[in-house]
């Protein structure tokens, strides 16, 4: 390990692999002392490249994800991972499992896989993963595999934090009507066809190109777009005439065969490449910064309220009693406590 | 988040070369029931799998799942790489098949608490709440 101050940042940054496994359970916690860590860690980051993989469950995410891993590590480059699963809503707890497709790299030390459950959350990944991807980045990880939970087609979260997403799908999930729904389809930068040996892959990969297609003429930049409260706007429209615009390439794999997985990680290349040569990576990190930004606003934001609000009018369990009594009026309520704080 | 608050991360392993995880599935499966947040790694991992996942995933204890009759060697390869690592804060348990008659040696070693053939799940699940508690935050 490299020379360091004794700070819990300077050994995060020295590669003291203990304090920062510790620093990301604080994090996931919300320890305050965690977000002072951050802090003095966040001037060493935005070096790493992000990488998102979405997709249903048992699309193959985690066997792709191995697969990804071994060619960056051929590459020379250290990889970070952390891999979301759900909280069950019913006992708090939740089984992470996804390590088990990654054996090959257990003992690997330039290899630093986290899993994380979502805790509540609904956008496929938990709170903390952009602060554990901060922490990676920091260590020094020249590429950060998020791996979301198994989604469906609204939890679009990872778009925010990744670079490039890829969206993982399996023959014989829907037809082609599925194809055109929005949500999960509409972020991907590229799209990867897992377990294509099985029937039916072919009709999947012609389902997305149709998908494509057809959303070629009424297209809008990325959903990197927030009006000034930070809510997703539609982009302007391009066109495959701008410089700008990207194609999402198709790409088939059997990740458990090791099989399109190097046409894969070239998709993901000639991604990252338009994104530097657009200058749209700079845009995209804006757009993180912003995100990350806005929420922790909002957190303190809100954690002042409500400590300022129990001490007025009780405890928010009462008031929200209340409320649902229609003895109090909630809007009357937000409104006069915004104004107070606003001061 | 006060301290009574966090979240136990437990890695749930199957050592050495015995193949029957439906016993380890199960005792996973039971604790997240039981509110934690398990790390399953699944079959054939060796001691030094076992503990770097321990230490990247900053797990509160390990369990182990052992059928094959290696629990002498293997319980205290784990205790002891573990320590060697600084980690002596992670607690080691564990079950599957194992005479009762090896647990207090199992026990000198190290090993927090053995499950013999024919322990509930639920007397798992309280034994943890009431032997391993998460680190104060740093």
């Amino acid at each position: 390990m490299a020379p360091h101050d004794g700070t819990t940042a300077g050994r995060v940054a020295a590669g003291d692999l203990r304090a920062a496994a510790r620093l990301m359970r604080d994090l996931d916690d919300q320890a305050p002392s965690a977000r002072e860590t951050l802090r003095a860690l966040f001037p060493r980051t935005g070096r790493a490249y992000v990488i998102g993989l979405t997709g249903a469950p048992g699309a193959g995410k985690s066997s792709l994800t191995d697969r990804l891993i071994a060619g960056y590590r051929r590459q020379g480059k250290t990889v970070g991972v952390v891999a979301v699963d759900p909280t069950s809503p019913f006992s708090g707890g939740a089984i992470l499992g996804d390590r088990i497709r990654m054996q090959d790299h257990a003992l690997d030390e330039g290899v630093f896989i986290r899993s994380m459950a979502t805790r509540g959350n609904l956008g496929g990944l938990s709170r903390a993963t952009a602060d554990v991807v901060t922490v990676m980045d920091a260590m020094g990880k020249d590429v950060i595999l998020v791996e979301t939970v198994g989604v469906g087609q609204d939890e679009i979260e990872v778009a925010s934090l990744a670079h490039t997403v890829v969206v993982v799908s399996v023959p014989g999930l829907g037809d082609d009507v599925q194809a055109i729904k929005a949500g999960v389809l509409e972020i991907a930068d590229v799209f990867a066809v897992n377990k294509a040996d099985r029937e039916g892959a072919d009709r999947t990969v012609r389902d997305l190109a149709m998908m494509l297609e057809l959303r070629r003429s009424t297209a809008t930049r990325p959903p990197a777009d927030h009006d000034e409260l930070h809510r997703f706007q539609a982009g302007e429209p391009w066109s495959p005439e701008d410089a700008r615009f990207w194609e999402p390439p198709i790409v088939k794999t059997v990740a458990t065969r090791d099989e399109g997985v190097a046409d894969l990680a070239g998709a993901v290349e000639a991604h990252r490449a338009h994104l530097e040569t657009t200058g749209m990576r700079a845009e995209r990190e804006a757009g993180r910064a912003r995100a990350a930004f806005v929420s922790l606003l909002r957190d303190r934001l809100l954690a002042g309220a409500l400590a300022r609000l129990a001490g007025e009018q009780g405890n928010l369990d009462e008031i929200a009693a209340r409320i649902a009594a229609r003895q109090a009026d909630p809007y009357a309520l937000a409104e006069e406590l915004a104004a107070r704080l606003r001061g | 988040m006060s301290q009574k608050e966090r979240t136990l991360r437990i890695l749930v392993a199957k050592p050495g070369l015995d193949g029957h995880d439906r016993g380890a599935k199960i005792i996973a499966r039971a604790l997240r029931d039981g509110g934690f947040e398990v790390i399953y790694t699944g079959l054939h991992q060796t001691p030094e799998m076992i503990v770097a996942a321990a230490l990247q995933e900053d797990v509160d204890a390990v369990g182990l799942s052992i059928m094959s009759g290696a629990h002498m060697t293997l319980f205290p390869a784990v205790i002891d790489l573990l320590k060697a690592k600084g980690a002596t804060d992670v607690t080691v348990f564990g079950g599957g098949i194992i005479p009762q008659d090896d647990v207090p040696r199992l026990k000198e070693l190290g090993t927090a608490e053995v499950f013999l053939p024919g322990s509930t799940t639920q007397a798992i699940i309280d034994w943890i709440r009431g032997h391993v508690h998460p680190r104060q935050a740093a």
